[in-house]
């Protein structure tokens, strides 16, 4: 649905292509319509945020204090930093019509006049294609005063950040778009439907749902509802890295796939002569997944199923029913090549760079995580180091302000409690290593 | 501050967007990055006093974001992805190659000016790893044959410039 043009030769991102394609026609349904049926039709998509949360979009919307007489903001997501996830440059490359379609609807059902495309620093040309839409859109009069000549008029600006992780969590993000350094907001009370930018109601949508609106739209979302699985709607956009004969972003219908299927089928299986070791989910901040564990849940009727890794369908709730989750869609493979205390230290790195420093637990912890896992790659290793570097993790989930918290603890606690014979081996095996070894820390 | 006239417009635009001036402080540094090349003690008064904002509060955000410098750099920045998916696909490898290749170390300017290597943080191109952008371009499946390629074609314009023009437009 939304990658249906995304690689097609002849395919340009240009207004004129994307009209030749139908563009824009859901935008001049959809201004015909109620701004509630809009809403009223998103509710019923049953459409989950695509940013991490997975957070049912209709209730967003919902929740958006209509009455208090100030401007409601919308803001699109498309800061795209969660490592693995990769789905939305490909929509801001080469379909930036189509994200701008399903921003005005989804502005014009919100009565949003002003909306913002937060877009990461590192995508300078993505940042210039979506100037140009934009223009070209406002032209047409998609966009801007007086839209398609119905009364309703709405701009759209680009924001560009500069390289923090942090901005793309969403009070953060508004703290950053206000001009300030990405510190994420203590909720309650500054929930952005209530206060967000300039303490306004906000509505801060990732890319892909957005795009998701406009296809809601077209088709209504009670027919929505019946793509995918339930609960788990609509297609959704998977991004494989790592170890795989074909990484790369695929379209799917919710929970229609397993992880199985995805990774042996669609991606061509493991590089040869290896075999699959580990999986992150969905984005690096989900918990690991090995091969070979498997997971027992509860059906409906109470009887119980028994699910392997591969067995996981790609969706939001039995994700998190195997103690991960589908987050951001990214798929991070790793083969047997991969010491997991490598693998973990690299990660911690990355959190330990990235925290933004308000919370004590946060900022001393992710640097401590990133300090003991760096040591025992470069330094000395300890047979107890999972159990301390985990016993740092543990202080940290749940006593902070923003997800960035557990963001940052989970790869831990889930590496060292599913791989803890590696952290305790680790010693004699970093002295049997062979010299050109891949570093990847 | 010695700003191009079509960063000064482009600065009076941006500033439109936001119903609060405070707001256009990124843009504004982005700006004057692009024309500059870094942000200067003069930069941070100068943004400031154009949005009337006390320097503390432009400063706050030139420390905290990656992206922006106070120091100059190499002529050309390669930014080398550092996070798990390219690290899984030998991105340290292709750091250390383009290190060698140029004489440097990550963080530093070249002997020759020419460039400044940095390891960066996920840069949302994972199923392509390793990844490198030099400017504005990603440069994608960058292996240890791909950088040194990478490597001797920025020596080559390096070299075109340092010739004097024979045909100079
Ligand atoms: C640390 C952190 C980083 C995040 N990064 C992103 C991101 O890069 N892109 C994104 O769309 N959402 C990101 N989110 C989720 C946003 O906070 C927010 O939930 C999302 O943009 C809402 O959009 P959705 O409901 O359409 O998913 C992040 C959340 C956290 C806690
Ligand atoms: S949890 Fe971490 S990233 Fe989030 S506000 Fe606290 S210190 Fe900042
Ligand atoms: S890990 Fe390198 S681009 Fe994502």
């Amino acid at each position: 649905m939304i990658f249906r043009h995304i690689d097609e030769p002849g395919y340009t991102n240009d207004l004129a292509c994307y009209q030749r394609h139908g563009g824009y026609g859901i935008l001049r349904k959809a201004v015909t319509m109620a701004p509630q049926a809009i809403i009223d039709e998103v509710r019923k998509s049953g459409l989950r945020g695509r940013g991490g949360a997975g957070f049912p979009c209709g209730v967003k919307w919902g929740l958006v204090d209509r009455k208090s007489g100030k401007p409601i903001y919308l803001i699109v997501n498309a800061d795209e930093s969660e490592p693995g996830t990769f789905k939305d440059r490909y929509i801001i490359h080469q379909d930036p019509h189509q994200l701008l379609e399903g921003t005005m609807i989804s502005c014009f059902a919100n009565n949003v006049k002003q909306a913002y495309i937060y877009i990461r620093g590192e995508f300078p040309h993505g940042a210039r294609i979506l100037e140009r839409a934009i223009a070209e859109a406002r032209a047409a009069n998609l966009c801007g005063p007086n839209i398609l000549g119905t009364g309703y008029s709405c701009e759209i600006y680009i924001h560009r950040g500069a390289g923090a992780y942090i901005c793309g969590e969403e009070t953060g993000l508004i703290e950053s778009l206000e001009g300030k350094r990405a510190y994420p907001r203590i909720k309650p009370p500054y929930f952005p439907a209530v206060l967000g930018l300039y303490q306004c109601p906000t509505i801060v949508n990732n890319v892909e749902t957005l795009c998701h609106v406009k296809h809601i739209v077209d088709m209504g979302g009670e027919a929505f509802s019946k793509i995918g699985t339930p609960n788990n709607t609509g297609t959704r956009l998977l991004c494989v890295s790592g170890h795989v004969q074909r990484p790369g972003y695929y379209e799917f219908e919710v929970g229609k796939i397993t992880l199985g299927e995805l990774l042996n089928e669609v991606c061509g299986g493991p590089l040869p002569g290896r075999k699959f070791k580990a999986v992150i989910p969905g984005g690096s901040s989900a918990k690991v997944l090995k091969f070979g564990e498997t997971f027992t849940l509860k059906n409906k009727d109470g009887s119980t199923r028994t699910l392997t890794v591969e067995d996981i369908p790609m969706d939001f709730d039995t994700m998190a029913a195997c103690g991960t989750m589908g987050g951001s869609g990214g798929v991070i493979v790793m083969d047997d090549s991969v010491n997991m205390v490598e693998a973990l230290a690299n990660i911690n790195a990355f959190y330990a760079h990235e925290s933004c420093g308000q919370c004590t637990p946060c900022r001393e912890g992710s640097l401590w995580m990133k300090k003991i896992t760096t040591r025992m790659v470069h330094d000395e290793a300890r047979a107890e180091d999972g159990t301390l570097v985990k016993s740092v993790a543990d202080q940290i989930a749940g006593r902070t302000i923003c997800a960035f918290g557990e963001a940052c603890s989970w790869p831990t606690q889930s590496f060292v409690a599913k791989f803890g014979e590696e952290f305790k081996e680790y010693a004699a095996l970093k002295n049997s290593k062979s010299a050109d070894a891949l570093p990847i820390v | 501050m010695n700003l191009k006239p079509e960063t000064l417009r482009a600065i009076d635009e941006v500033i439109t967007h936001y119903p609060v001036k405070r707001s256009a402080v990124l843009p504004l540094l982005h700006l004057i990055q692009e024309d500059v090349g870094f942000i200067s003690g003069d930069a941070i008064e100068w943004v400031a006093t154009k949005l009337e904002l006390e320097p503390i509060n432009v400063y706050e955000v030139v420390t905290f974001y990656p992206m922006l410098r106070q120091k100059p750099i190499g002529r050309r920045h390669i930014k080398v992805c550092r996070t798990l998916s390219c690290a899984l696909m030998g991105g340290y490898k292709t750091c250390e190659t383009l290190e060698q290749e140029f004489g440097t170390h990550r963080g530093e300017i070249s002997p020759d000016g020419e460039v400044t290597i940095e390891f960066v943080e996920c840069l949302a191109s994972c199923g392509t790893a390793p990844v490198v952008m030099i400017d504005d371009d990603l440069h994608e499946n960058v292996d240890v044959a791909k950088a040194k390629e990478l490597a001797r074609r920025i020596k080559a314009e390096a070299a075109g410039r340092a010739k004097p023009a024979a045909s100079s437009e």
